[in-house]
């Protein structure tokens, strides 16, 4: 199993990557901090699939002299596939950093847990 | 043997109690019921007076379980504001660690029974992908195989990915932006918080300026180049459209926004951002329809390696840079000061 994951070493280290940016998700109460770990999971996710492409031996899929044969070539669906998630990230990023910093407007704290005793406190009020 | 007995102070059961209730036993102790002593003989007394005292010591015994029912309750409460608070983080961070350990675990066993990275047999490589390298150039016209495949065989993903990009930028304009009161004024409270980010901002800064008068036009030259070469090496809509809007963010930041307000405004950012979505569903729509039709496109896809190639890759590019640029360029504005 080791040396399966030794030869695997770009996905072992996406899968390790995920699950930091997973607990990170979970233990940290800061906002900011929180996003981080989130953008740690999708770049995770990026490394994943960017290897699942490669071929070894093969060339970067832009037509060169005219060579058109599949065998000369490495996968390019998941690159496409790395850039839409990398502009979805980018959108939910921005979304969320605009939620956070109308919060800090709004309490005064990035911290997620006091923020949600001060919203249950205004409720009650 | 004697020593364990006398240690029955420290089980854990009584180390467990004292632990919860830390710091209230004195409470505890003051509610100590007054007991008779052994051999003791019980004193003469009346009826009528035994039994008022029979009543009153229900009374007391009614009147003591109800405060130790409170002092239960309040040792619980307290508990659960200091202890329990503790304990329950601590669980919280050890089922977390443990949950994440668990993904990675389950994750990299199946990592181990994946195919090789770098092996050419493997399911993904299917005949999807031999057709779009071998049929790609003729298809679409483009060299650059991965802007072919986004921006034709894909081309409905692209328009998803840009409306997303659009519809956040216009959630963080919603979120962001400076509110004006009913005679278009902003708010005073705004206004201090406003003053308060221009402290930080640099008043002709001549090293910056000058930075940024070399490097503006460079970046927005080497942004149009990416986006216009993008069906013939690396690059596209997406990387030029960031790269042309980090040029605009160096002189946003070099010269403030009322220079910047000149070429970018709100209905800069309406109007470009719309013209370009629209351009690209309407195009994107024609080509469809054709394909799906079998009726002949009118557009040529040109001789492939030229810069005029490869049919509407290249116009949908241009389009996706300008839908990047100026989101990204809103972004940053939106973050920095609440408008442009």
């Amino acid at each position: 199993m080791l040396q399966a994951l030794y030869e695997n070493i770009e996905q072992t280290v996406a899968v390790i990557l995920f699950g930091i940016g997973f607990v990170i998700l979970l233990l940290q109460r800061n906002l900011i901090r929180k996003i981080i770990g989130l953008n740690i999971m999708s770049t995770a996710t990026y490394l994943f699939l960017a290897s699942m492409g490669y071929i070894h031996g093969r060339k970067a899929p832009i037509v060169v002299d005219g060579v058109t044969q599949a065998i000369h070539y490495i996968n390019p669906v998941p690159t496409g596939l790395v850039l839409t998630g990398i502009v979805v990230s980018v959108s939910f990023t921005g979304m969320m950093l605009a939620l956070t910093v109308r919060l800090y407007r709004r309490y005064r704290t990035l911290d997620i847990d006091q923020i949600a005793l001060m919203a249950r406190q205004e409720e009650v009020e | 043997m004697s020593k364990r007995r006398s240690d029955w102070q420290n089980r854990p059961q009584e180390r467990f109690v004292r632990w919860m209730r830390e710091g209230y036993l004195a409470l505890d102790e003051a509610i100590e019921d007054s007991v008779l002593q052994p051999g003791e003989a019980p004193p003469e007394v009346d009826p009528e007076l035994a039994a008022q005292h029979q009543e009153a010591a229900l009374q007391h015994r009614h009147d003591r379980d109800l405060a130790l029912d409170r002092l239960a309750q309040y040792d619980l409460y307290a508990w659960t504001l200091t202890k329990g608070r503790r304990l329950i983080g601590r669980l919280h961070v050890l089922l977390s660690l443990l949950l994440g350990g668990m993904i990675i675990f389950f994750l990299l066993g199946t990592v181990a029974h994946m195919p090789r990275f770098g092996a050419a047999d493997v399911p993904a490589n299917n005949e999807v992908i031999t057709r779009y390298i071998e049929q790609g150039l003729a298809e679409t016209g483009a060299t650059n195989m991965v802007a072919g495949m986004i921006l034709d065989y894909r081309a409905f993903d692209t328009l998803g990915e840009s409306t997303v990009l659009f519809i956040a930028a216009c959630a963080v304009l919603i979120l962001l932006r400076i509110d004006l009161d009913d005679k278009g004024q902003p708010t005073q409270q705004l206004i201090a918080e406003e003053s308060d980010d221009r402290h930080y901002e640099p008043k002709n800064d001549r090293i910056l300026q000058g930075t940024a008068i070399l490097l503006t036009p460079i970046l927005l030259l080497f942004g149009l180049y990416v986006i216009l070469n993008g069906h013939l090496s690396p690059g596209g809509g997406f990387s030029g459209g960031a790269i042309v809007s980090s040029g605009l963010i160096l002189y946003l930041n070099a010269f403030g926004f009322k220079k910047a307000g000149r070429f970018f405004s709100y209905k800069t950012f309406q109007w470009v951002s719309f013209g370009a979505l629209g351009f690209y569903g309407v195009a994107k729509a024609y080509s469809f329809y054709c394909g799906a039709n079998g009726l002949e496109s009118h557009i040529p896809l040109g001789t492939p390696g030229a810069i005029l190639s490869g049919g509407l890759i290249m116009p949908l590019n241009i389009a996706v840079g300008l839908v990047v640029a100026c989101t990204m360029y809103i972004f940053y504005a939106l973050f920095r000061k609440g408008g442009l």
